[in-house]
């Protein structure tokens, strides 16, 4: 029964689209299009004139063995990143439906990361893990652990990817909880009328309702660990020490902003697009196929 | 196959008691029906049978056997939901399989039992469709399906029709009707539509702020309501309610606005007490009789079949009337109308109790 709307005047759709066109042009299709611009170009060390050459930035970027190395930490990090706030949240999500004394008041303190800047989290987790001032990481370095973040890559690597999972976790947590309580009562009852325990319940009940919300998330969780978290790493790594947590955008940045190299980060920026486009174009052709939309 | 004990059940959220100690013993193969209006605690006492709901106190029984701590699966019930609760994302037939899967029976007889259930309810055609793929009708099916299978002892029935517009929830009614007959197992059954009470079920207990107000079969229920409120709400239009009160020998009984109507069998014992009288709009005709009330007509519905006429007493208190065939009467009139003889009912005033028959 979708009836469509009729519109007398030929102009009035199009200036009602107008904005969200306007929006999307300058926010979105101009940067895009001068980053393919720039990615085929290279700029004279001032920035006076730019040459035109082909693809020889994609050459320089792709045959760079720190690259790789950056692709293959930005797979590690997203991956754990995702599955992570992923996980995290859906247990939260399932223990906060559960009928339980001040529900209201754990669902509101879930929701705080979310609503704090990637800078100010950093600080919070450096007074954690800070192996001097860090409550936590001066535990363990008491109990003998060697923790150094700033030393220690793969010490560096978890700690970024618990940060960036933090903030993401409460963003999960308030759609799983939706998708949660939008799953009858009536239809829990009968699974366990019908002798599924809680366990089986879940699995075989919850989790698939749950689908379309947890798709849902797994793109914009992997949108998220590939872009947004440059912030959380800028704060608390530098992508360092060494390369051990610099992820593809924070190099595009490293490069593009710091080394002053428009044409081999803008290079990058179009491989990481590509890279993202085609990981979501995965995502909707084989993960969608297993969710169920009521 | 089972009996179904309920023994002085309460229920209890915080300082709210909802149900205050029902018993009902339900007879193996039986259909009960819990009648009553929203908040009467029908669905609550149902769902405790489940064990949906913690049982406060008392003692709900299944086959003999105590269930008050046994988990839903544990009890051998099988439940239908008025949202019909089935799985959005599995076909009829895992909706059916589920709890057999779960229970472990061999995948042969789920196939069996499955399509035996499914020509039972002619669902065969959509064995392989999603709930969203069917109408409302054949949902209420599939659910009804996935009790069948299971084989249970008893069946639990929570408003099972209230989604469905009226002509399939008649045809649903008596599909109902017919498998339990079938069938043979032992169904409770809830809801709030008297005319689903009165026609499935073999008892009916009516209830009413926690409490029971009447358990017995419909016709008992209809021809001998024990208070007030289950007069008033089994029959449609309800019964007649008027203040009246017994004259000074017992032997007749003075209606609101003047007239006195002759008992056939006197009431020495309540002579001048003040009582509420009920007389069903069915038991009301024309008829100047001695102690005919004359009323003046406000209001005439021709349903067809019969005619409910609505008039009111001279002093003001208002009197239905249900007569067959079509109207003999338009607003205006003034008719003279008497009860049947012995279609009168006598309440306590005050409890709304009702009182014992002339001795």
């Amino acid at each position: 029964m979708q009836r469509r709307v009729i519109f007398d005047n030929k102009l009035l759709p199009y200036l009602l689209l107008a904005p969200q066109v306007a929006v999307t042009l300058v926010f979105f299709i101009w940067p895009a299009a001068q980053a393919i611009w720039q990615s085929v170009h290279i700029q004279d060390a001032f920035g006076l004139r730019s040459e035109f050459v082909w693809f020889e930035n994609f050459q320089v970027v792709l045959s760079d063995p720190n690259y790789v190395g950056t692709v293959k930490t930005t797979a590690i990090f997203s991956v754990a990143v995702t599955a992570l706030s992923l996980g995290v949240a859906l247990l939260l999500a399932v223990l906060a439906d559960s009928k339980i004394k001040g529900a209201r008041a754990y669902k509101t303190l879930l929701i705080w990361p979310y609503a704090l800047a990637p800078a100010v989290a950093a600080v919070l987790w450096m007074f954690i893990f800070n192996p001097e001032i860090g409550s936590l990481g001066r535990l363990l370095n008491r109990l003998g652990y060697d923790w150094d973040y700033r030393l220690n890559g793969d010490q560096a690597l978890t700690m970024v990817v618990l940060a960036a999972s933090w903030k993401q976790v409460s963003y999960n947590f308030i759609f799983f909880l939706a998708g949660l309580q939008a799953i009858p009562r009536s239809v829990m009852e009968a699974a366990s009328i019908d002798g599924a325990g809680p366990a089986r319940r879940f699995w075989s009940i919850t989790f698939p309702l749950l689908s379309p919300t947890t798709f849902f998330l797994l793109v914009v969780d992997m949108v998220y660990a590939f872009f947004e978290t440059f912030g959380t790493i800028h704060a608390l790594t530098q992508g360092g020490p060494g390369k051990a947590t610099e992820t593809l955008i924070f190099r595009v940045y490293q490069d593009g902003v710091v080394n002053n190299d428009l044409g081999g980060s803008s290079a990058q920026s179009v491989i990481l697009m590509v890279i993202v486009i085609a990981l979501t174009a995965v995502q909707f052709r084989f993960v969608e196929r297993k969710v169920h939309y009521a | 196959m089972a009996t179904v004990d309920i023994r002085n059940v309460r229920k209890s959220y915080g300082q709210v008691e909802a149900i205050k100690g029902i018993d009902v013993a339900v007879r193996d193969g039986e259909f009960l029906v819990l009648l009553g209006p929203s908040g009467c605690g029908k669905s609550t006492l149902l769902r405790m049978v489940a064990g949906l709901e913690s049982i406060t106190g008392g003692e709900i029984a299944i086959g003999g056997r105590v269930v008050n701590e046994l988990d839903p699966k544990d009890r051998d019930i099988a439940m239908v939901f008025q949202n019909y609760a089935l799985y959005p994302h599995m076909t009829v037939f895992d909706n059916m399989a589920y709890g057999l899967k779960i229970r472990g029976i061999p995948k042969p007889e789920i196939q069996t039992r499955v399509a035996k259930a499914a020509e039972i309810l002619e669902l065969g055609r959509f064995l392989d469709r999603r709930p969203s793929q069917l109408s409302g009708g054949q949902r209420q099916r599939v659910a009804m399906g996935r009790a069948i299978v299971r084989e249970p002892s008893a069946f639990l029935f929570d408003e099972p029709l209230s989604n469905l517009d009226a002509k399939l929830r008649t045809q649903m009614r008596v599909e109902i009707k017919r498998l339990q007959d079938r069938l043979g197992i032992t169904s409770l059954y809830v809801t709030h539509d008297q005319v689903e009470a009165m026609t499935l079920a073999d008892r009916i207990l009516v209830m009413n702020h926690g409490v029971a107000e009447q358990i017995g079969t419909p016709l008992e229920v209809y021809q001998r309501p024990e208070s007030l409120f289950v007069a008033g709400f089994i029959g449609s239009p309800p019964m007649n309610v008027l203040d009246a009160r017994f004259d000074a020998d017992g032997r007749a009984v003075a209606m609101p606005g003047g007239a006195v109507l002759p008992l056939d069998r006197p009431r020495p014992a309540d002579a001048g007490r003040a009582v509420k009288l009920g007389i069903r709009p069915e038991h009301l005709a024309l008829d100047a009789a001695p102690g005919a009330s004359s009323i003046l007509v406000e209001l005439v519905e021709a349903l067809g079949a019969d005619t409910v006429v609505y008039g009111r007493l001279p002093d003001g208190e208002s009197l239905v009337i249900r007569m067959a065939g079509l109207p003999s009467c338009r607003e205006g009139d003034r008719l003279a109308v008497a009860p049947q003889p012995g279609a009168l009912h006598f309440f306590d005033a005050t409890t709304g109790r009702r009182l014992g028959e002339a001795a």
